[in-house]
Formats: structure tokens, sequence, C-alpha cells
């Protein structure tokens, strides 16, 4: 057990910092770019030099770094004020990607992959549906085959940056006459196709980021189709396992660091508020969780670096990062009493942004990609191998499952 | 980077854990618990014939020189079979004492006893209800002899010798002291506690001979260095006792029945046993970081051993108690396992300082940080 770095992780360190020092975006290269643009730029430089997606293979875009080298490169990026790719390729390079590169062909590997590290083309995820959340396999956007296409008709919801995407992954229902897990395919989708009509949803935050999208006679390609048919569920599971590593502590807002320097400016008695020992047992367990996770995380690698599929150990990160996060900022919006009330995006940040952002923001994500509820019975049943719960819809076709409508 | 053991460590982990298997099963902790023996002294002489009270210690003075990481495998072990025994006292603390202030005869008469298990030793710091204040002990020290009393000390009626925290006569505040207790000054009175399965004895010194131990007037600092490095071992220990309640909670959720199916397949056991599993996990991840500062003597230690502290403390009580809820009234009956974990848990935690105090560590030592 060693936590310092080897000689070859403190070159391979010095060499990310070293170009990073030497290509940290400045005013000039971002000014009058959205937030979109700045990502594109940013990703784009990265991925010209062979510093995007570094675990994914030279061919794709990449350049074969080691699961080590990853979390050097991650702790590298962190310490620096860049801007922010996660949540526009989080999507893409998180989840599409290792999904394409576990089902797709050589010749679409070789076709996308290389865009989707250097952020080229955006994706999307529509899985959710109205009838299919927590449920996902509950889903019933319709695929019916017709000569080398598929036509597809329903409804998703909750898609997260549909509106700026190039692609999208989907799960469609193929056949509703048998269980519901065997009848989904697995497809990809070209975000321009004819009969997809994007309409954006209003979240409390204020922000549109996510969205309804309507599938009205859209055909998609047999050949942009991934696994067999009826094998959906199997390939989504790669995506969702890839998703809970991906969705983890990092998750921005408000972090021991943020929270403390709050803590040093605002009084309670008289006296900064760090100095109140109630404060500081509160502060130190939200420290133990976030080293906790990031221990974790480096704990994991091993069995990721060997290869394997991020497992349900996984689920921790999102679910003790999510309601960690939604603690703090409701906390620290509290040491600010009264004031803490004021949101205003023109004043201080510091006072009156960051922990009232994170503190709207953050219900999102204990809901997004699996809810707090659903990470717990994944930890239950697949790690501590508990018992299932009784279920209503085993063992009929789909169509008779009950749906309370 | 490495964040695994070797496999040395592995295989010293599943040595002990079938050993422990073996030899500590409930029987012997019930024993302790139950009877008048203060510990397990059979399992101790065995203990002992292992080696494991001698892994640190260097082999100059008669140890085995491995490394702490061999160590808190150990430690992880004896918290998962909740041993009744005096081993946390005398290895984490007395022992930890005298290889970072002993002198060098001091190194020489004590370690190879306690490397052998011939020795218990013990730490005693605390005088009474509350927080024990450095600055205004009252215990102290007069040419070279020792007078005061020393609460709830661990093993204080066994160890063969004490590291007391006392105030010196000449005015340098407090310092670290080594006394003999064979010394006819030195009575140990053994008190009842919450753990019965561990002992424990208020200690009366009465003008009984010490040695300086470290530097005069460095006590506090000395202490707060040694505590430092056994929070990460008893983390270590308090994490394989969180562990069993687990596995405890798991067997019985699938084997017990209500409504027609095991209580495991309802969700407010279920979300109860992966909330244990997420406090476990997270603890062990910073017991990992811990161990590896205790063992590279880094920088980073206070905050490490702080962050294993409060994570240990926090998953071992929930654990514990939530172990006990989940066995429903079976948990509760004096009969069941589930009360040595629950007792072991608040020992554990109120041993080396509590859980708040540690949280106050912590942030003292997370500036700068960066996590
Ligand atoms: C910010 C945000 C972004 C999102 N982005 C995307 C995206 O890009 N692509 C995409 O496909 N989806 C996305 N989603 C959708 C998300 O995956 C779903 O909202 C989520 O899976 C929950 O489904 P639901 O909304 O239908 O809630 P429901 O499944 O109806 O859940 C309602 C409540 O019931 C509980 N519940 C349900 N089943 C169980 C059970 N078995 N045990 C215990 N409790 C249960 C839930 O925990 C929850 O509290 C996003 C959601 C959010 C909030």
């Amino acid at each position: 057990m060693d936590f310092e770095d080897s000689k070859a992780e403190a070159a391979f360190r010095l060499e990310a910092r070293t170009w990073l020092e030497n290509n940290i975006p400045d005013d000039n290269d971002l000014s009058g770019l959205s937030n979109l643009q700045r990502a594109k730029f940013w990703q784009a430089k990265k991925a010209a030099a062979r510093w995007a997606c570094i675990r994914w293979p030279e061919a794709y875009g990449g350049r074969d770094a080691t699961a080590i080298e990853h979390v050097i490169w991650q702790q590298e990026e962190a310490k620096l004020d860049l801007p922010n790719t996660s949540s526009f390729f989080g999507i893409g390079q998180g989840m599409a990607g290792p999904t394409l590169m576990a089902w797709a062909n050589e010749e679409d590997k070789a076709r996308f992959l290389p865009d989707l590290a250097s952020g080229e083309t955006v994706w999307c995820q529509l899985f959710s549906e109205p009838a299919g959340g927590s449920d996902l396999a509950a889903l019933r956007t319709k695929a019916v085959k017709d000569g080398d296409d598929w036509i597809v008709n329903g409804q998703k919801i909750w898609t997260s940056g549909a509106h700026y995407s190039d692609w999208g992954i989907l799960v469609l229902r193929t056949d509703p006459t048998v269980a519901k897990h065997k009848g989904l395919t697995y497809f990809y989708v070209d975000m321009k196709s004819e009969g997809i009509d994007i309409k954006p949803i209003k979240q409390i935050s204020g922000a549109s980021d996510f969205n309804e999208v309507y599938f009205t006679n859209v055909r998609i390609p047999d050949s942009q189709r991934l696994g067999d048919v009826g094998q959906g569920w199997h390939v989504a599971l790669t995506t969702l396992m890839n998703e809970r590593a991906s969705i983890g502590a990092g998750s921005g807002g408000a972090d021991f660091k943020s929270l403390k320097r709050l803590a040093q400016q605002v009084n309670i008695d008289g006296k900064p508020a760090i100095e109140d020992s109630a404060v500081r047992a509160k502060l130190a367990s939200w420290y133990v969780e976030e080293a906790g996770l990031k221990y974790t995380s480096y704990r994991t690698l091993s069995a990721l670096s060997k290869g394997e599929l991020p497992g349900p150990e996984n689920s921790i990160g999102k679910l003790v990062g999510a309601r960690k996060t939604q603690d703090m900022s409701s906390f620290a919006i509290d040491l600010l009493e009264q004031q803490g009330v004021q949101w205003d995006a023109e004043l201080d940040a510091e006072y009156n942004g960051l922990f009232q952002l994170s503190y709207m923001g953050i219900p999102g994500l204990r809901i997004a990609g699996g809810t707090d509820e659903i990470m717990a019975n994944i930890i239950a049943e697949r790690v501590l191998e508990l018992p299932q719960e009784p279920r209503m819809d085993k063992g009929i076709p789909f169509s008779e499952v009950p749906t309370g409508s | 980077m490495n964040f695994e053991f070797d496999d040395d460590q592995h295989l010293i982990r599943d040595q002990a854990r079938s050993f422990l298997g073996e030899h500590c099963s409930s029987s012997v902790v019930r024993e302790v618990l139950e009877g008048d023996a203060l510990y397990a002294e059979q399992l101790w002489n065995k203990v002992c014939e292992m080696g494991w009270t001698a892994t640190v210690i260097p082999e100059e003075y008669g140890g085995l020189g491995l490394s702490y990481l061999e160590l808190v495998v150990i430690a992880e072990e004896m918290g998962r079979a909740c041993a009744p025994l005096p081993f946390g006292s005398s290895v984490y603390l007395a022992t930890e004492a005298i290889m970072a202030a002993g002198s060098e005869s001091q190194k020489k008469k004590w370690l190879p006893l306690l490397a052998e298990g011939k020795a218990i030793g013990t730490l005693a710091y605390a005088e009474g209800p509350g927080e024990t204040d450095a600055a205004s002990l009252s215990t102290t020290v007069s040419k070279d002899t020792l007078t005061g009393k020393k609460c709830a000390v661990a093993n204080g009626n066994i160890a063969s010798l004490i590291c007391v925290l006392a105030a010196s006569d000449s005015g340098e505040g407090a310092s670290l002291y080594l006394v003999d207790t064979s010394d006819s000054g030195v009575t140990a009175e053994t008190i009842r506690t919450l753990d019965p399965s561990l002992n424990y004895a208020d200690v009366h010194f009465a003008d009984a001979s010490c040695e300086l131990l470290g530097e005069i007037g460095q006590g506090r600092d000395l202490l707060n260095a040694l505590l430092d490095r056994a929070a990460v071992l008893y983390a270590w220990e308090q994490l394989g006792g969180a562990e069993t309640c687990l596995e405890m909670a798991k067997n019985y959720a699938v084997q017990r029945y209500a409504f027609g199916r095991p209580i495991g397949s309802f969700q407010a056991i279920k979300h109860k046993l992966a909330e244990m599993y997420v406090k476990n996990t997270l603890a062990r991840s910073n017991a990992y970081f811990g161990a590896w500062a205790l063992n590279s003597d880094a920088e980073e230690l206070p905050l490490a051993a702080a962050t294993a502290r409060v994570g240990s403390c926090q998953a071992y009580y929930y654990a514990s108690k939530e172990n006990i809820q989940t066995h429903g009234g079976m948990g509760y009956t004096w009969e069941f396992d589930c009360q040595f974990f629950y007792r072991r848990s608040k020992a554990l935690a109120v041993l080396i300082g509590s859980e708040r105090q540690w949280q106050e560590k912590l942030i003292s030592a997370s500036d700068p940080v960066a996590v």
C-alpha cells in the first residue's frame, strides 16, 4: 500500500501538469463563448494533444493510460480553474462511449469514438420515460421492424442535453408480448432525425437542462442496433454500470473546502463560525465522507485497471455524494442566517450564489441516474445478496403488467 | 500508487481470521463477559506465541520488525472477534509510547517483555468525568515519585507497566512517566464497566517510583502524537467489529421470516443494512489512508488518523445498534451475541478520546487541506 507516486507516476504527473499549465485557456480564448462552446474549445485542445479520454485506446482518441494515470490526470485538472466539460460530455464519454466500446462493431467504433473523445459530437441518454424511471424496463416507446429500419413511436422524458446533442443512446420496446425485460432492444439515433421533437422542461433550479423527447415515426436503421433484438436490457446494464461510476463523488456544489471557507468568514456569537464546536463536528463528519469516497474510488481502481466493469459497489459514490452535498448546502445557508435567502447570480458568488445554487440543484442528483432508494436496493440485493421483494410483474407478458392507469 | 495490501498481508489476515475463529469463538468472549476472569489468559498466551504482540517492535528488541500494514490487519481481526484481550492497551498504547519516546535502556528493558507478552502495558491519563486537561492535572511527580489517581485505565489491574500523564513539580507542565506496577505505591481497583469483556481499573499512585518517558514538559505533545498513532490502530479494530455486526445482521435477515417472507426482503431492513455497508466501506477506505500515513510517518498522519477514527467510531456505533434492531427481541437478549459489539463499540469510542474530540482534531489538522 502506497499513496505516493512511483517514479513513473511522478513523471506522468509532471508531464500532465506541465501540459495543463502551458495550455490552460485564457480569457482571450473564452470570451464571448457559451458554456458549451467553452467546453468544446477546451475538449478539442485536450484531444489534439491526446489528453482527452486518456484511458481509451489510442485508436479511438485516447492514450491507453492506466487507471492510476487517469486519477493523476484528474487530480491535476482539479487544481485548475478550467471550463466545465463533464456536464456536456459526461454522458457521451462516461456512458455512451463505454457501451459502444463493448457492443459496437469495429467500423462504428472507429467512426464514433474519436469524435466523442474530442467533444466534436455530444451524446445524450434517452432511457427514462413517463412510465419507466426507476422501473426502467417498464418503458413503452415502441420500435417496429420495417425492412432495414425500425420505426419508432413514443415519448422519452428527463433527457439531459437532448437540445444540444448530436446522437442519443436509447432502449426501445420491440416485443410487448414477452416478459418485460425480454422485449427490449438497444439503439443509437441521430438526434436530427425526422420525427424527433424536443421540448425543454423547466427544473426547480430555474434552468432547463433536461427535455421531453417525442418520437413520431422516426426511422432508425437496423445497423444502429447494439446487441441482439431482445437483448436491450443486457446492453443497458453496461450503460447503467458506467453511469454509476461516472456520477460520483465529484458532483460539484457545496463541499468541505467551500463550507469551511464560509465558516471562517461568518460569525457565531461574535467569533468566526469555524471556532464553534457544533460547526466543527458537522464539518468533520462531512470531511470523513468526502475523504472516504475519494479513497474508496482509489480502491476500486485496481478492479477497473484489470478491465472489470464497475461493480454495484460504485452506487455508494452517488448515494453518499448527493445527500452530503444537499446537507452541506443547507447548512451553509443556515450559517448565512437571514441573508442566506438571497440568491442572485449578479451578487457575490460565495454568499449569494454557490450554496443556493447547490441547494436547488442537488435534489435532482438524488434522483438522476437511479434514486437514493434504488441505490440502496442495489447495494442490499447485489452486494449484500439480500432477497428481492415480491414482484407483481414477474412471469407475465409485459402487456399484462399492472400500471395503475 | 498502490491502494491494496500485498499477498503476505492478505495471508496474515487469513491466518489471523482462522486462528481467532478457532480460538476466540463467542463462548470465549462470553466467558470473560460473564465470569471473574479479567481477560482470556489462554488465548492471550497463544496470541503472544504467534508473535502478534511483537509485530512492529524492531528485531533488536525482540520483535518481528514488520510494518504497521501487518499490524492493522491483525487489529481488524481482533475487532472482528471482539477479542477479550489486553491487546490494544499493550500494543497500540504502551508499546508505541516506549518506541516513540523511550530511552535506550527503557526500550531494552520493556520492549522484549512487551513483544513476548510477558509484560502487559497501558496508558493512563484520565482523572475523572469529562475531557482531561493536560494543563491542570492532579497527578503530580516529585523527586521521581508519582502520586495521584487515574480513572478507568484499560487493563490497569493486570498491567506491568503504565505510561502516566502527570504534572512535574518543577513547573514544566505535563510529562509522560513510566511506572512499574510492581512498586508498592501502585494499587489498582477493578471497576465495573459497560463492557465486561474488557477490563478496567482505577489506579492509585502513592509515591510510586517513576521514570520520565521522553522530554520533560512534552507530555501533551507526546500524548497527542501517540494517540494519533493509536487512533489508526483502533480504527481498524473498530472497523472489524462493525463488519461482524453487518455479517450477523445479514445472516439473520435472510433466515428470519415475517409476514411470509424473509425480513431481508423488506426495504426498511435492506436500507438499514445498505447503510451499514456504506458506512463500513467509507470507514475502511479512510482506515487504508490512515494505515499508509502511519506506516510511512507521513505529514498527513494527524488528519488521516482523525478521519479514520471518526469514520470508524460512527460506523461501529451504527452497525452495532442496528444489528440489535435487525434481530428484534432476540437481539436484546443476554443470550445473543449482539450485545458484545454494542458494548465494545462504546468502550472503544471513548478509550482514546470521544468522536467529538477527534472531530475537533480533524478540523484543526485540516488546514490547509486538499480533498
Ligand atoms: C436532473 C435529472 C437528470 C436526468 N437525466 C436523465 C437523462 O439524461 N436520461 C435519462 O434517461 N433519464 C434522466 N433522468 C431520469 C432519472 O433517471 C429518473 O428520474 C429516475 O430514474 C427516477 O425515475 P422517476 O422519475 O420515474 O421516479 P419514480 O421511479 O416514479 O420514483 C418515484 C419515487 O419512488 C421511489 N421508488 C420507485 N421504485 C422504488 C423501489 N423499487 N423501491 C423503493 N423506492 C422506489 C423512488 O426512489 C422515488 O423516490 C434524469 C433525472 C433528473 C432528476
